[in-house]
């Protein structure tokens, strides 16, 4: 007897979309809270330094400060919509809600599973990494045609952070253990990004280690796409680019050792 | 010979120094019932875990439906439901919504997920409850959606891990009749469990496990009459007394078992006059299970 059995194969477009139904189901679910957290946390930090840092400072590398904060905050809205949705939500799906197990028992592997859970992230962080923009342009940002690509750049960089988080929920025996990686790892990223103050004026180790920080390559990306594009953002470009390819390979790898014994 | 839905041979499972399935061969002809029985430990769920390539076995043969694991465990998962034993519906949702969640994970067409969903819930009988939050069910009617969530894709085989833990008496009933209805569809079915009234009720064979090996595979009435004769006889008494009996049981070569009030003498069908005092009553499936799996608790 022949039977018309569904056709599988690695990272097929039926069990991606299964990750992401889901998600988005249950999105519908908590999108109220998630959003209220996603737009007024980059926003206080828009206004707290716009305005209280600000009136100290007037003009960073030829921009208001109101702009360079407005398009700095960008980065930190992706940044904190993705890796911890990647940090918590992961661990607390496999650890305490078993829906891994679920979801692995249906025709879904581990890759489809991280790298759907990623898309979903990275479609977030597009989206609420936005909002500060759009807030900076009520507050006098602007408007340029540059600005249609930061949802592209902020989905690029949240899908790297996605699986940073990812990755950190796998290799992690216990959730009381992310605060090592938020005090050691996230909180300096995301300090020396040239977010808040360019990283300029910052001793010469911090300006080179800013270089290789996902974080500050996806600030000039969003800086320049509003205020005007370099040839080096090809170079920024490629780096999110790789830093997301190569976070996706390890989330998968550790997730699998993690869920697969 | 029927086609089998499962066939392990010589499988084997090792963490580290703890060897939890040891060479376990498991045959499930299609269309049947098959009952995992086993105490905690045994390497029941282990054996699941298997089955679904949540764990990839360190030796040995594992065809599911035709499909060989590990590397055609995705196909073989296409075409089975798996009931987990901890429940994970996403408690947020409504019935209704699990449901849908489960038709696009198990691949169903978009012109028959709406009967799909509805014929889940009408296996669930939660018909009337489609729009209630999970968080708002009874225990029995979250385990009700768990298995029905299992069945959105019509599977030939069904994993059930100890389907009816924690539930009261009432629910537990539900559920088997929810799961026998399934056997008499001829959806082939694996089912652990160490109650054994479950095993003995619904499986059309038993394999007893223990230290991750069948110590013992058969009908239940097989296993009953093979390894427990016909009749038991139980004799109460204080402890001093049990251990008295025990003793003279030993001396005299007749099988026992404890349990807990009374010390068990099998195969007394024969036997009589010189037996002490008790009650007789028919050989059961729990007495095989105490005296293959052991009386000490690991």
């Amino acid at each position: 007897m022949i039977e018309s059995e569904p056709r599988v194969r690695r990272l097929d477009r039926a069990a991606l979309t299964g990750v992401l139904v889901r998600e988005v189901v249950n999105f519908g679910s908590f999108w109220r809270s998630s959003t209220f957290s996603s737009t007024v946390e980059p926003t206080i930090y828009l206004l707290a330094f716009g305005f209280g840092f600000g009136s100290l400072v007037s003009k960073v590398n030829g921009l208001d400060y109101v702009q360079f904060v407005g398009t700095g905050t960008v980065a930190t809205a992706v940044l904190f919509s993705s890796v911890f949705p990647g940090m918590f939500s992961t661990f607390v799906k496999y650890q305490f809600q078993h829906t891994y197990d679920a979801i692995l028992a249906a025709p879904v592997d581990t890759e489809e599973l991280v790298t759907g859970e990623a898309l979903w992230i990275a479609a977030r962080a597009g989206t609420y990494g936005c909002v500060p923009m759009l807030v900076a342009i009520a507050f006098g940002l602007n408007p340029s045609w540059g600005m249609f690509a930061v949802p592209l750049i902020a989905f690029i960089s949240g899908f790297g952070w996605a699986c940073f988080g990812i990755t950190v929920a796998a290799v992690m025996k216990s959730i009381d253990n992310f605060s090592y990686v938020t005090s050691t790892v996230i909180t300096p990223l995301f300090l020396v990004a040239g977010t808040f103050f360019p990283i300029s004026g910052l001793p010469q180790w911090a300006r080179i280690a800013a270089n290789v920080n996902p974080l500050y390559h996806c600030v000039q990306l969003v800086r320049h796409a509003v205020f005007g594009f370099h040839v080096e953002d090809l170079w920024h470009l490629a780096f999110i680019v790789a830093f997301g390819l190569l976070l996706w390979r390890v989330a998968i790898a550790r997730m699998e050792r993690r869920l697969v014994d | 010979m029927p086609a089998l839905a499962i066939r392990l041979r010589g499988v084997v499972k090792r963490y580290g120094a703890v060897t939890a399935v040891d060479g376990l061969d498991l045959d499930l002809p299609e269309g049947t019932c098959v009952g995992l029985l086993g105490p905690n430990g045994a390497g029941k769920s282990t054996t699941m875990k298997l089955l679904t390539a949540q764990a990839i076995a360190d030796a040995g043969e594992l065809e599911v439906l035709g499909h060989t694991l590990p590397g055609d465990s995705k196909a073989a998962r296409a075409v089975m439901g798996v009931v987990p034993q901890l429940d994970n519906l996403d408690t947020t949702l409504t019935v209704e919504q699990n449901l849908l969640v489960f038709t696009y994970l198990y691949r169903v067409p978009r012109a028959q997920r709406h009967d799909a969903i509805e014929r889940a819930l009408t296996i669930a009988n939660l018909s009337d409850r489609r729009k209630a939050r999970v968080d708002q069910l009874s225990g029995g009617m979250r385990r009700r959606l768990l298995i029905a969530r299992a069945l959105v894709h019509e599977p030939r085989l069904v994993l059930l891990d100890e389907p009816t833990v924690g539930l009261d008496p009432q629910v537990r009933q539900e559920l088997w009749a929810l799961i026998d209805r399934l056997r008499s569809e001829g959806v082939s079915i694996l089912m652990s469990t160490h109650y054994i009234e479950e095993a003995e009720r619904l499986a059309d064979t038993v394999t007893v496990m223990s230290h991750g090996q069948a110590v013992a595979v058969g009908r239940p009435s097989d296993l009953v009459a093979e390894h427990a004769g016909r009749e038991a006889l139980e004799v109460y008494g204080a402890p001093s007394r049990l251990r008295e009996v025990e003793d003279e049981a030993r001396e005299r070569g007749w099988p026992t078992r404890r349990t807990g009030t009374s010390v068990t003498i099998l195969r007394v069908d024969g036997l009589n006059g010189d037996l002490p005092e008790g009650e007789r009553r028919m050989a059961t499936l729990e007495d095989v299970f105490v005296l293959l799996t052991g009386e000490e608790i690991a």
